[in-house]
């Protein structure tokens, strides 16, 4: 199987899986006891932490939150912050957002918040001054995205958050670097944010851990109430074993990224510039601006993405539409439609998406196998 | 060869899956998502539901073939649903499950497979095809108890060159035999009931909330134009009906007649419910075209027996059938199909009864 979706989800690096194991069996003990066992647990999570904080440049490995993904991160980093205090803070979120993001504001909406939603233009990119427009000195939350999960466009979170800060200096600027972490240099320094997300199965960890960084000065609502772990900012035990699989997989990112970067980028490059051969009339979506070098969100006109991906499936490449729900069944794409796309034209949108184990053969094979079942279609 | 299996996740399309693997073809299996609730997950209740797409999921990963849902809610609501209601509005008792047949299903499903590389499109259904000379016959199903022939009416031999419908061939107890042998998870499933887009509570309520037109009151009428009293929806009542009228009257009563333009409901007596025919719109013939001889049996509702008849051509393209026998409540909306012993000749809605 040629494995394409490597932005849903990609496999555990050897280095996660090492990282893990002890932690699986006699290291399993709970960061939180007294004995040894704990003690060798709580010391290999702090280390994870004050290795995940060098790693994005934090000033202090309690600026670390591990949670239970990217999804967890995102609520609260949302929710957290328009809920601080008690207060109902204003939230701002661009239409293209995850939905971790997108229903986080929804949710602090329903209970009296202020939310406002920026659109994007028809290459999915945003305008900086709306985003600064938007805000005003009861906005307490601006979450814009590092780089879209389906289109794979990159926003300028930096300029976002200077302009930001321009306007309404309390106002935190939050960006959801999920997708973006694998490929792009993401440190405070680097995005401009006060919190970021990140999920460890994107970029090589397991899934179900993931982390916010978020400053120890930043008043956050906890989301997830209990035993009082991370600052009181995430209960529950730690998924020791998962947290330091994730920073393993961190350090082994930041490491190989620039390699990473070149190799994927070009089997990306060359798969776009095959298909294109096979297929003059292919679009690919934000290929004029900045976007991420594993992705490669294109429109094949005329063949359905339902179609498309389950002959692809039957023919031995894994890929993916935008969006699909819960049974699997494919749905018309928010970001899509924030682009104002048509329903009929985001149903003819694939994502193919490369990733750290992506070889550099891969993009000519993929796109032979893609360009041939698109002739069998069309 | 290759077979796409319609997969509701029930134990019929279950083994249908299954029989094709044993026949060598290779099997996709698909479950159409038609309906959806407020936040677009599968509904939880009734045919096609999540659990029900759950099941066919995980039959399928037990017998190691691909399974996908296809999404086809919006034309489902567009051309059955809504359709549906209107029927309602109208004063009909309609049939939709056989309107998904005729108007959605089979279509979609036919297109998939052709657009999926595969030869022939299979269901679950109880009913068998037959080929000879003359071209594709459909014939009602070994298990006379279970036979669905009804809701196939409208597959045109075009459809039937590509359609397989392997548990057909067997009794309910040999299909799930064959599936407890096989270890399918759905061998003891109970047959499902509901309509697949009514979630909860009754169809009724379903239609007052979404068809509210559906729903007006109006006179409660006897035979003589006398009204009786006020009923509190047109919805709540099918030609035929002898319970929950609203109403105690000296003697056993049924509606007749419901009149969509006054909202009035007809009620009359076991006599007057009796129709000598119907009037059927939107037919179509298996063969292409009617058959050579006007003595057919008619089946006016799914739970019946086919009854004898004479077909005849009427004026703009409906079709008159007039019973043996006068029969009681012919409910336009539902469908008649015509047979000649076993074999469906065709069929459509019943628009109105002959007197």
């Amino acid at each position: 199987m040629l494995y394409l979706d490597h932005a849903a989800t990609t496999q555990v690096r050897p280095e996660t899986r090492a990282a893990m194991a002890p932690y699986l069996d006699d290291a399993c003990g709970n960061p939180s006891g007294i004995h040894a066992v704990s003690r060798r647990a709580k010391n290999a999570l702090e280390e994870a932490r004050e290795k995940a904080a060098a790693l994005l440049g934090a000033r202090h490995p309690l600026e670390i939150v591990f949670t239970g993904g990217g999804t967890e991160a995102d609520n609260l980093a949302v929710v957290g912050s328009a809920l601080a205090e008690g207060r109902r803070g204003g939230v701002v979120i661009t239409a293209v957002e995850h939905d971790a993001v997108i229903e986080s504001a929804s949710f602090v909406e329903m209970l009296g918040c202020q939310v406002e939603r920026i659109g994007v233009d028809e290459n999915g990119r945003i305008d900086v001054s709306a985003v600064a427009e938007a805000v005003d000195s009861k906005t307490a939350v601006v979450s814009v995205m590092t780089a879209n999960n389906e289109t794979g466009v990159l926003f300028p979170v930096g300029e976002i958050a200077a302009a930001v800060r321009e306007t309404a200096p309390t106002t935190l600027v939050h960006t959801d670097a999920v997708q973006a972490f694998v490929s792009e240099p993401i440190t405070v320094a680097d995005t401009g944010a006060d919190m970021i997300s990140l999920a460890a199965h994107k970029f090589g960890g397991p899934k179900g851990v993931g982390l916010l960084y978020v400053p120890r000065e930043i008043k956050l609502e906890p989301v997830v109430h209990g035993g009082g772990q991370e600052l009181g900012r995430r209960s529950g035990t730690h998924n020791v074993a998962s947290i330091v699989g994730m920073v393993a997989a961190m350090e082994a990112t930041v490491l190989g990224r620039a390699e990473m970067r070149a190799r994927v980028g070009g089997a990306r490059d060359i798969f776009e510039s095959s298909l294109r051969e096979a297929i003059p009339d292919l679009q690919i979506t934000g290929e004029d601006g900045p976007r991420l070098v594993q992705h490669s969100h294109v429109r094949i006109l005329g063949v359905p993405a339902e179609t498309l991906l389950i002959r692809l499936d039957q023919a031995g490449l894994a890929a993916a539409a935008g969006s699909a729900c819960s049974s699997g069944a494919i749905e018309v794409s928010h970001v899509l439609a924030a682009m104002g796309m048509t329903e009929a034209a985001a149903g003819e949108c694939v994502r193919f998406s490369f990733g750290w184990p992506t070889e550099t053969g891969d993009g000519a094979a993929a796109a032979q196998l893609v360009a041939s079942t698109v002739a069998g279609l069309r | 060869m290759k077979a796409l299996v319609a997969m509701s996740g029930g134990v019929d399309s279950s083994v249908a899956a299954a029989l094709m693997l044993d026949q060598g073809y290779d099997v996709i299996g698909v479950t159409l998502k038609q309906w959806e609730g407020e936040n677009g997950e599968m509904p939880l209740a009734g045919c096609c539901t999540v659990s029900d797409s759950e099941d066919a999921r995980r039959v399928a990963a037990q017998l190691d073939v691909p399974y996908y849902v296809l999404d086809y809610v919006d034309e489902f609501t567009e051309k059955v649903v809504d359709h549906f209601g209107e029927m309602y509005a109208a004063g009909k008792t309609p049939n939709p499950c056989i309107e998904c047949n005729r108007r959605v299903r089979f279509n979609v499903l036919l297109e998939r497979t052709a657009a999926l590389g595969c030869d022939v499109l299979v269901t679950g259904h109880h009913a068998r095809i037959r080929h000879d000379d003359a071209g594709y016959h459909l014939i009602r199903a070994v298990d006379g108890t279970k036979d669905q022939s009804y809701v196939l009416h409208m597959l045109s031999q075009q459809d039937l060159t590509r359609v397989r419908l392997p548990v057909g061939e067997m009794t309910k107890t040999k299909v799930r035999e064959y599936a407890a042998q096989m270890g399918l998870r759905t061998a003891a499933k109970p047959d499902s009931q509901d309509l697949c887009f009514v979630t909860e509570g009754s169809y009724r309520d379903f239609i007052r909330s979404r068809f509210p037109e559906a729903a007006r009151p109006g006179p409660l009428v006897s035979s003589d134009g006398s009204v009786i009293a006020q009923h509190e929806g047109m919805v709540n009542f099918t030609i035929g009906q002898r319970r929950g009228l609203g109403v105690a009257l000296g003697e056993r009563r049924y509606v007749v007649d419901i009149e969509p333009t006054t909202s009035t409901v007809v009620l009359g007596t076991r006599e007057e419910l009796l129709a000598a025919g119907c009037i059927v719109e939107d037919v179509s013939f298996i063969a292409g075209g009617p058959p050579a001889s006007a003595a057919i049996s008619v089946k006016i509702r799914y739970r019946s027996e086919p009854v004898a008849a004479t077909l005849t051509e009427a004026s703009g393209g409906s079709w008159q059938v007039r019973f043996d026998q006068p029969q009681l409540a012919v409910a336009p909306g539902q469908a008649a199909v015509f047979y000649n012993d076993n074999e469906v000749l065709g069929g459509g809605t019943i628009s109105g009864a002959m007197r």
